[in-house]
């Protein structure tokens, strides 16, 4: 329970952190540990070197932009969560953070880490997905931006080059008025989701459903989309026939097999369940546009 | 009988040191550790610091809370160098010098929060971050669970440590 032998840089700059990863195909970005540290001590991971990115200039901070909330690659868990523009802007994204672990565990973590360890079970990968952000990864040839759904690509493995640093999150805000939730299926707070689900939608005035998004995790081996039930709750009321028709056809998206934690049967019911509870709660939370 | 042969064991590791320099409990260290050596291990190998408990080393116990830079972390899931530069508080800077409990301490002890005690420092190191905040607490039962849902205690059943929250918030004046 004590981690193998690596090396270890604590470079100051951007440049020097890439040059440094760069140099070895072995190394691991440490930002806040929490993911990393664990299956180091565990030895199910074994980087020969750890390039730690906490020193290294311009690599923190929150910043509220027009349409999008933009995470620094250092920024910890609880700084989001706790961020007042981003609890008046972004309530969606408060109300996942409470699900990510403990408060402990968020004061050290950061949600750049999260996003790049990946775990098909974590709530912040879920969000950017249904957000539909995006992550700047910046490597020896410059920078790139790379959508959400193109970023999570199996378990534990992003498309991130092992030469890249992702250096920034970005969430898009929702359009005014537009309703929001999440909430997640587990054996314990503060656990990895069993199943966690997150929605977000408008509606006109006749009371139809508009843009709705859902996404899930805990039920793949990466975040997914909803899409099927996504269509067939477009343009509907979301009334209850609505919504047992769109968990029936999210059945099929539960590609998770049977494991010690649940079955597949039992993530099957509990999405669908949650497909019921999350998406009322997002539609009882939007806002109809003042009339022009 | 046959004695074992003597296992071949280094005087010293040949892991490579780095030099750190950090504060714990006030005091500025300077020490050269081995660059896996966790924080938890350095306070309580290196500096003697053994109130900080060791449970799972994978960071799900809790036992091994301790402030950093005025946050409670896992010193299990934090490495010494990571520390380097940072301020550390662990359980034995809680109680003052003559030996009276802090109110989080003495809430626990009215309480009986605590049996073996094993998972306690972790717990009061937690709560007393949480405390020290700026931030409003959330002293209803659920939210009390939530403070405390990433310690582990496997003796009491947490109804008297929810108790000894409570109580540690009127001692302090926390509402």
């Amino acid at each position: 329970m004590k981690p193998s032998l690596f090396g270890y840089r604590a470079p100051t700059t951007l440049d020097d952190a890439i040059k440094i990863l760069a140099s070895d195909a072995d190394a691991a970005v440490l930002a806040g540990g929490q993911s990393l540290l664990p299956a180091m001590n565990f030895r199910a991971a074994n980087p020969t070197l750890l390039v730690d990115i906490q020193h290294v200039d311009g690599l923190r901070g929150v910043t509220v932009e027009d349409h999008r909330i933009a995470v620094r690659a250092m920024t910890r868990h609880r700084e989001l969560e706790l961020h007042p523009e981003v609890q008046r802007t972004h309530p969606l994204i408060a109300e996942a953070m409470a699900h990510v672990a403990h408060v402990p565990i968020r004061n050290r973590g950061t949600v750049v880490g999260s996003l790049c360890h990946a775990d098909p079970s974590a709530e912040m990968p879920l969000i950017l997905v249904l957000l539909g952000g995006t992550v700047i990864a910046q490597g020896p040839l410059g920078a790139r931006e790379i959508a959400a759904e193109d970023f999570f690509q199996s378990f534990l493995t992003t498309t991130r080059r092992p030469d890249e640093i992702i250096v920034e999150a970005r969430f898009p805000l929702l359009p005014p008025g537009a309703g929001w939730a999440f909430d997640e299926v587990t054996r314990r707070h503060g656990d990895y989701a069993l199943v966690g689900l997150g929605c977000t939608l408008s509606v006109d005035g006749q009371g139809r459903a508009k843009n709705l998004r859902l996404a899930a995790c805990g039920i793949a081996d990466r975040p997914v989309r909803l899409k099927a039930a996504e269509a067939i709750l477009t343009g509907t009321t979301l009334q209850s026939g609505d919504l047992n028709a769109a968990a029936a056809a999210s059945t099929a998206a539960v590609t998770q097999s049977d494991e010690a934690n649940a079955s597949a049967s039992y993530r099957r019911r509990a999405l669908t369940a949650l497909i019921h509870r999350i998406v009322a709660k997002a539609a009882a939370r939007t806002r109809p546009r003042m009339v022009q | 009988m046959k004695r074992m042969a003597k296992p071949s064991i280094p005087e010293r590791s040949s892991d490579p040191r780095i030099d750190v320099s950090l504060t714990v409990n006030g005091e500025t260290i300077h020490r050269a550790v081995s660059v896996r050596m966790l924080l938890s291990d350095f306070l309580r190998h290196e500096l003697g610091l053994t109130g900080t408990h060791v449970g799972c080393e994978h960071g799900v116990c809790g036992c091994c809370t301790v402030l950093i830079d005025g946050k409670a972390g896992r010193s299990c899931l934090t490495l010494a160098v990571q520390a380097n530069g940072t301020e550390i508080r662990t359980i034995e800077s809680v109680a003052e010098a003559d030996g009276t409990l802090h109110p989080i301490q003495q809430a626990f002890k009215e309480c009986h929060a605590l049996q073996c005690g094993y998972c306690t420092p972790g717990m009061v190191m937690n709560i007393l971050a949480r405390f020290e905040e700026p931030y409003p607490l959330d002293l209803s039962d659920a939210g009390v669970r939530d403070m405390l849902s990433g310690n582990l205690c496997r003796c009491t059943g947490y109804i008297n440590i929810i108790a000894a929250v409570r109580r540690a918030a009127e001692l302090l004046g926390r509402t």
